[in-house]
């Protein structure tokens, strides 16, 4: 396990975060720290509101209550500009990849460098940001390609490089492996293991896959009736006497 | 919808401005509405003439035909029949594609790049359909007038240059304008209804059929609404 400083900030923490969709109280007082780069691993049933959380950190859905702050901004007080300019920061896997399909995967990568290109290197002209972030995904050669013309694994590669384009120093993966084959599964869980080294970034991982979170994270949180029940090593927890945490490593 | 129309007002009008997107966007409905105005009117243009020609010999009044057919296009047949095929052309397109961008989290991915997706996605849209509505609509009007032309000139053997010529003795700017304004009242509400129901698109794959299906029919029922008003008004400045 990582070993944690009190002293030193977290670049993403969420406080008593809480978020209810009619009488659905789906988080209730959720807690998490998230250390420069560490890979955090947060585990939960399907419906249990990982999903919810991690787009509640992004601003894609709004917090009834708590806060969220990262790199020291409370993302909720945050004016459009503010947020826009600190989502630059912030790399986001999507669960079914979310390419925009009327656009080539040159298209895809080009799109989120269109105003913030200097942001990353101003030295690097387009295409050459576009082939370095294919090149670490290893899909150059599907540069020209449409995304209906990719296999599953093929756009979540071309996700993650999307992700990475603008050279994020937090990525929030939402269920990095659900509807993958296993051996593509390993494959892009390695691959997220090689971009955490490259690019040092901090991960926080949203899934209900035990081998991803055994095999990536540092720490992990199981998320039960809306709050981080337990939080430890994946050894701690997979060993854990609790019956609702052994229902999650059991199968 | 309402507060979905004040914000396109507020974020038209704000940097930074989406420009390569909307040109885009004009070109794409522009170009694939073309052909379908273009046959839709030419169609229009010959069977009004034919259904209209054994009234008006009867009435020894065929002479009137250029005038009268040029008239009612110009004024309301045209930019009501063209509207409504582009809201089911244009309208239910974009309700579908904003509806599935929306469901496959496309939206989302915008948003957390940085990229504010209700400038690029929407008010390029209805920007497009404002401005590229009157443009098909005169278009159509135009191809409507030579279908005409054609039928009169193989059937009553008048020449087209004596139909054109008839045709802009009795249009008047008091004919054009109304008509053009409206037309571009048409095109926005095409735009909105589409986009409206795009992006707000629920419920999956289904949500995306109905969203485009409802873009097509709620924004056909505001054509009409538009229409009358448009003409209550203008009847109050120009009296038909």
């Amino acid at each position: 396990m990582m070993k944690i400083k009190d002293d030193i900030q977290p670049v993403l923490e969420i406080k008593d975060l809480s978020k209810r969709f009619g009488d659905n109280k789906v988080l209730n007082g959720f807690n998490l720290k998230l250390y420069e780069g560490e890979n955090l691993v947060v585990m939960g049933k399907s419906g249990s509101g990982k999903s919810v959380m991690i787009k509640c950190l992004v601003g894609l859905l709004k917090a009834d209550s708590g806060s969220i702050t990262i790199k020291g901004a409370d993302i909720l007080k945050l004016g459009r500009k503010e947020l826009d300019l600190l989502r630059t920061e912030i790399g986001f896997l999507f669960q079914g990849s979310a390419l925009y399909d009327s656009m080539t995967v040159r298209e895809n990568l080009e799109f989120p460098l269109r105003r913030n290109q200097d942001k990353v290197d101003a030295s690097k002209t387009t295409e050459e940001l576009v082939v370095e972030a294919l090149e670490n995904v290893g899909l150059e050669k599907a540069i020209n390609l449409m995304p209906a013309e990719l296999s599953g694994g093929m756009q979540r590669r071309v996700a993650l490089a999307r992700a990475l384009i603008l050279k994020p120093k937090i990525i929030l993966y939402d269920e990095p492996t659900t509807g993958l084959d296993p051996i593509t599964a390993k494959e892009i869980i390695q691959l997220m293991r090689t971009i955490q080294k490259t690019y040092k970034t901090s991960s926080l991982i949203i899934t209900h896959d035990v081998d991803c979170a055994r095999v990536i994270s540092n720490r992990m949180i199981l998320l039960i009736d809306g709050i981080n029940y337990i939080e430890g090593t994946f050894e701690e927890l997979s060993t854990s006497e609790d019956k609702k945490v052994q229902a999650f490593f059991k199968n | 919808m309402s507060y979905f129309a004040v914000r396109f007002f507020r974020e038209v009008f704000t940097a930074p401005f989406e420009w390569k997107e909307l040109l885009r966007q004009c070109y794409q409905m522009g170009n694939r509405s073309f052909i379908l105005v273009g046959v839709t009117g030419f169609i229009l243009g010959l069977v009004f003439t034919l259904q209209s020609r054994p009234t008006l010999l009867e009435l020894g009044a065929v002479s009137w035909m250029p005038s009268m057919v040029s008239l009612s296009i110009v004024r309301e047949i045209g930019p009501v029949i063209f509207a409504l095929i582009c809201a089911g052309r244009i309208g239910s397109g974009i309700g579908a594609e904003l509806g599935s961008m929306k469901v496959t989290e496309q939206i989302d991915a915008m948003e957390v790049s940085g990229t504010n997706p209700f400038k690029y996605l929407v008010v390029t849209r209805i920007l497009a359909t404002t401005l590229m509505l009157p443009l098909l609509i005169l278009m159509g009007d135009a191809i409507a007038l030579f279908g005409s032309a054609l039928v009169e000139n193989l059937k009553g053997e008048v020449s087209y240059l004596l139909y054109f010529n008839i045709v802009f003795d009795s249009l008047e700017f008091s004919d054009l304008l109304p008509a053009t304004i409206k037309s571009f009242f048409f095109g926005f509400a095409i735009g909105l209804v589409g986009c409206y129901k795009g992006y707000n698109c629920s419920k999956g794959t289904v949500g995306v059929g109905e969203a485009s299906n409802i873009a097509v029919v709620y924004t056909s029922m505001l054509l009409f609404i538009i229409d009358f008003i448009a003409v209550f008004i203008t009847d109050i400045f120009f009296e038909i």
